[in-house]
């Protein structure tokens, strides 16, 4: 007979696991992936290959020479990190940069901390911002939008939506003439036909990877639902006040990184709070911060500005946020 | 809408193979080894030695204290020695161990399957039997009976909770029990509010046992005061507090005891050894046990006498399964894995739990990733995370400002973790070491 | 504003908001200011200061401000300085100390695979006292070593390790302060703070098995079973026999080892002795004159060679 196991119980358990949840959410990205091939062509390929390699790659070698742990390849957090930091770069970025990204991505933003579950900030978007601040230009020249344009790399550049609003408020005009004056309708934005980040252009794909995550249980409603319902009152409410000098709710939701970042950015696990009670409050701080910085900061978008500010909050929102304890109320009364 | 507790909880593949398998009596084995610690609080104190000769029904150690309970000879013959035995506890303990010969009863033991339904003890008459029988907790817990029923002066309860919700997957023992004992359950049931003097009863069920229900509401109507309310299935929901909250929608205060609230809550297979003690006079000397397993050829449903070694209903299940990985006396949640498959039956075995070699092995354990699903679960609301994390670094005063002792070790956050840390184990350790430490403060 | 202003202007207002924040400091410190006895620096300052708790108090400066209220020191021992430091504080306080015995740590187990069979499995955290919590261990021997490393976690001075081949915690004694750490960590009571004796050497029963001889001896080759001859051997009372385990009281051993001989399953461990004279001789009783620093110890009757705990530091 064979040596008998003993261990404490339970002595069952779910099916659930680390790397499924991190391949859960490499499947719900590959609606929107297909997406930006139809329209970046074989840049998007090139530049999500780049980023997924060198992520896996410099977690390997951090793992491997200076934390001397074990190897953590398999969880799959790395491949989704690198994922998730080439949707939120152009597709037409020099590979150089997608790797000084990612190294900061996994060297700065997650290694450092001790690695999987101990970063406080979204190592994907401390990668994208990094990059941002360092490489202006070539992050925020977006391609053209073209349709299965497999020929080669179009030099022709274009500005995304946000920054064009932007631009056009600036120099006083009302937003329903530079909405009408826009190349893209607010459909073509639902679909993905507009300027932008590889990833981030498709509110559809973006919005059926969610629902995917969701029927698996890998994210709850909470996050998303607050950060889209804010973003809406929000802009909703100054739309209202003056028409003319504020887009209204629908343009903000379907442009820029909102999608992709409420989705998939804002629902990292590691780096959002712990309590149901605590993801509101959370994600009505994106939705806000995200839409001030759009209409009064410097960028045109401010959503990757906005979840890395709330990642600083989460340790305070776990702490006075707690879930309600069995039987204590009771006790106070 | 099923009622059911509102916060957390899992819901585990049930697994309930041996559902219709109806109960058999297990031979006699040629000996018995009845450890004297067997329910919570004091062991018993033996008052036999070896070589005395006992029937089955004889009395062979005395409760020691008011929390504990008299513990009884399941078999007629000589007793061989008293000795440290290693039982599903882990550790040797004292058991008094009885070679078996014949299957001689006390005198005064009822041995007629007739059902008694004579209502007419005091409830004073009622308590002591349920005493002297050493009566105690079937669910699992083993806590003795009498002293649950003793309400202390300033309290009074208005509900008696009959636990037949049997939350745990795999075992199905309570559920053969009301299919079978049914009449048996419901006149223990009157007993025990006789006893406390209570005129309402409430039978928890959950819904994965439909016939049971079907069956239990229809005789219900014999009885007075007593209602069948079917719950949802979901786990924790045989916990005291869950059950509580979900039948009569109360919430049991942290730190508190169901009789905060107005409540008694006793297992159906404790109705049953009432009214057997009561009506015929039988201490608890045997007990409904379910031996099941993925690999087990047979899963099957054993009446046992206490003390049989736990290889003998391996035995009557098939056989101890080629792959075996681990054997767990309990359920799957929250029974306790054996050191060695020799060891004896005891007043809380409700099951005997084959595993094999794959289902015996915990998963990779990863860093935890903050979901939070811990949380979600905590049927007592805790966050078990941190609470390990707490425990780990051996902060014990600020765990104990963190509740831990309202954890009711359930296991739902271990089950869920998908890091596969194992959250409870530390936990446990730091609620026994709090509690060692709040009774060392008290003393 | 030319630009000279500008610059003056704003050194003028830094300037002064410093000297106004300065004198707020000052006055702050001036009242809040807690007047405590110069010679707790001094004595944390001669301490070794690592904070290990053998002491008792929390930390070195706990330990030092408990100090300086007395003026006898014999309650208190710094583990880790010993008696030098312990003279060098009472020194710089005027106090008054005794010397006392420098200890050790032993680990009272040799149950090494070899001995003691495993038959069962553990799954679960690497965490003494979890394990102790689940069941009486891997072995049949329920008193044991778990060999889950908790002491080593623990131990602050690196002075204690697990031998991977025996699965056993090892002691280091140049190390090891006799701070305590470890004890308080081993659920089972294992490791013990005895004298160094004379030459580091010392005796001592390795082994806190509780069982009945024969079930002792099945689950572990090299257990007490509690069989009392060395108790009747020792000359000098210094061994009792309770609960079948027998235990040497290292203030009456005067290392004569006649029990380290008389065990049956040489569960008596001698360390730091010289090899003894070929077994034909008369056991000589007295001490090798000559002291052999590599000396190694060796279990008397010496029929197990390698398998033992607490071999000296390399």
């Amino acid at each position: 007979m064979n040596k008998l196991n003993v261990s404490l119980s339970p002595h069952v358990k779910n099916k659930d696991s680390v790397p499924k949840i991190m391949y859960g959410v490499i499947i719900a990205l590959i609606p929107a992936l297909l997406v930006s091939v139809y329209f970046f062509g074989l840049d998007a390929l090139r530049v999500q290959a780049i980023a997924i390699v060198s992520c896996i790659l410099f977690e390997w070698l951090i793992q491997k020479f200076l934390i001397k742990g074990q190897n953590t390849i398999p969880d799959g957090s790395a491949a989704l990190t690198g994922m998730l930091l080439a949707f939120n770069v152009p597709a037409n970025l020099p590979w150089w940069i997608m790797v000084i990204g990612a190294l900061v991505a996994i060297g700065v933003g997650k290694m450092s901390f001790g690695g999987l579950g101990k970063n406080p900030f979204n190592p994907a978007l401390v990668g994208r911002v990094f990059m941002l601040i360092s490489f202006p230009v070539q992050m925020t020249s977006w391609p053209k939008v073209s349709v299965l344009n497999f020929t080669g790399i179009d030099a022709a550049t274009g500005a995304t939506p946000l920054a064009i609003m932007k631009e056009g408020l600036a120099n006083g005009e009302k937003v329903s003439d530079i909405m009408n004056s826009m190349p893209t309708s607010l459909v073509d934005m639902m679909t993905g036909q507009m300027g932008g980040s590889l990833g981030e252009i498709s509110a559809i794909a973006l919005l059926i990877g969610g629902i995917y995550m969701l029927w698996k249980k890998i994210i709850t409603i909470h996050i998303p639902l607050s950060i889209f319902a804010s973003i809406v009152l929000f802009t909703g409410i100054m739309n209202l006040i003056n028409p003319g000098a504020y887009a209204g709710p629908a343009f903000h939701l379907l442009t820029g990184g909102v999608m992709l970042g409420a989705i998939f950015m804002a629902t990292d696990m590691v780096t959002s709070p712990m309590s149901k009670k605590g993801m509101w409050i959370y994600g009505i701080g994106i939705g806000v911060i995200t839409v001030a910085i759009r209409v009064w900061g410097a960028y045109p978008e401010g959503i990757s500005f906005a979840i890395l500010i709330m990642n600083g909050f989460v340790p305070l929102i776990n702490n006075s946020m707690k879930p309600k304890l069995f039987g204590v109320v009771k006790e106070k009364k | 809408m099923l009622k059911t507790f509102p916060k957390g909880g899992v819901h585990p593949a049930e697994n309930k193979m041996a559902a219709t398998a109806e109960i058999q009596s297990l031979p006699l084995p040629k000996q018995v080894v009845i450890p004297l610690a067997q329910h919570i609080g004091a062991p018993a104190q033996a008052v036999v030695k070896r070589g005395d000769v006992v029937k089955t029904g004889t009395l062979i150690a005395k409760a020691g204290g008011f929390v504990s309970a008299n513990i009884h000879s399941s078999v007629s013959g000589k007793v061989k020695k008293i000795d440290n035995v290693l039982d599903s506890s882990g550790y040797k303990k004292p058991s008094v161990i009885i070679d078996v010969d014949g299957d001689e009863w006390e005198e005064n033991i009822d041995r007629d399957p007739a059902v008694i339904k004579d209502l007419s003890k005091t409830p004073e008459e009622i308590k002591q039997k349920i005493m002297d029988g050493g009566i105690v907790g079937l669910g699992g817990a083993t806590f003795p009976t009498h002293v649950k029923l003793s309400v202390p002066e300033g309290k009074t309860i208005d509900h008696i909770v009959i636990n037949a919700v049997e939350c745990e997957p795999y075992l199905t023992a309570d559920h053969r029990v009301m299919l079978e004992k049914a009449h048996e359950i419901m006149i223990g049931t009157s007993l025990i509010m006789k006893a406390t003097a209570v005129n309402k009863a409430i039978i928890g069920i959950e819904n994965n046992k439909p016939d049971a229900i079907e069956l239990l509401s229809k005789i219900a109507k014999e009885y007075q005061g007593i209602e069948i309310v079917a719950l949802k299935v979901q786990y924790p929901q045989g916990g005291e507090k869950q059950l509580i909250k979900a039948v009569l929608d109360r919430e049991v205060p942290s730190g508190g005891l169901p009789l905060d609230v107005g409540c008694v809550v006793q297992n159906v297979g404790t109705a049953i050894a009432v009214y057997e003690a009561v009506q015929k006079n039988k201490p608890l000397i045997e007990r409904v046990v379910t031996v099941t397993g993925k690999s087990v050829k047979k899963p099957i449903n054993l009446m046992v006498r206490i003390g049989t070694s736990a290889n003998e209903l391996i035995e009557a299940a098939g056989g101890l399964p080629e792959d075996t990985g681990k054997v767990v006396n309990g359920g799957p949640m929250m029974g306790k894995a054996v050191s060695d498959t020799d060891v004896p039956v005891t007043k809380g075995t409700s099951g005997i739990l084959i595993f094999n070699q794959k289902e015996s092995k915990r998963t990779k354990v990863y860093n935890c990733i903050r979901c939070a699903r811990c949380t979600f679960v905590c049927p007592q609301g805790l966050e078990a995370f941190n609470l390990k994390n707490i425990a780990e670094s051996n902060d014990w005063e600020k765990l104990e400002n963190e509740h831990v002792m309202d954890c009711i070790e359930c296991g739902s956050c271990s089950y869920t973790c998908p890091a596969g840390v194992p959250l409870l184990d530390y936990i446990r350790l730091g609620k026994s070491t709090v509690s060692q430490i709040i009774r060392s403060r008290k003393n | 504003m030319d630009d000279l202003t500008i610059v003056l202007l704003t050194l003028a207002t830094l300037s002064g908001l410093g000297i106004i924040l300065a004198l707020i400091l000052y006055f702050v410190a001036q009242k809040f200011n807690v007047v405590e006895d110069p010679r707790i620096d001094e004595v944390e300052e001669l301490l070794p200061g690592a904070n290990c708790g053998g002491c008792g108090y929390p930390g070195c400066r706990g330990f030092a401000e408990a100090c300086v209220t007395t003026d006898n020191l014999d309650a208190f021992y710094c583990p880790v300085g010993g008696n030098d430091l312990m003279k060098t504080v009472a020194n710089a306080l005027g106090a008054e100390v005794s010397e006392k015995d420098p200890q050790v740590a032993v680990v009272k187990c040799q149950g090494s695979p070899e001995h003691r069979k495993e038959i069962r499995e553990y799954d679960g955290p690497q965490s003494c006292a979890i394990a102790h919590s689940l069941f009486g261990g891997t072995t049949n021997c329920a008193n044991g070593c778990l060999g889950l490393g908790e002491c080593v976690e623990v131990c602050t001075f690196d002075a204690i390790h697990m031998n991977p081949e025996t699965n056993l915690p090892e002691v280091v004694e140049d190390a090891c302060t006799a701070c305590g750490a470890c004890i308080d960590a081993c659920p089972r009571d294992i490791i013990e703070l005895r004298n160094v004796g004379k030459k580091s050497r010392r005796i001592y029963v390795s082994c806190i098995n509780t069982d009945k001889g024969a079930p002792a001896k099945k689950a572990c080759d090299v257990a007490c079973i509690g069989c009392g001859k060395c108790v009747k051997i020792c000359p000098f009372d210094a061994i009792t026999l309770e609960n079948n385990l027998a235990y040497i009281d290292y203030e009456k051993c005067k290392l004569c080892r006649k029990c380290v001989t008389e065990c049956p399953t040489n569960a008596i461990v001698e360390l730091n002795f010289p090899p003894r004279k070929p077994k034909a001789e008369k056991p000589a009783e007295k001490k090798a004159p000559k002291t052999e620093d590599n000396a190694k110890k060796v279990i008397a009757a010496d029929k197990t060679e390698e398998s033992k705990p607490n071999t000296n530091q390399e």
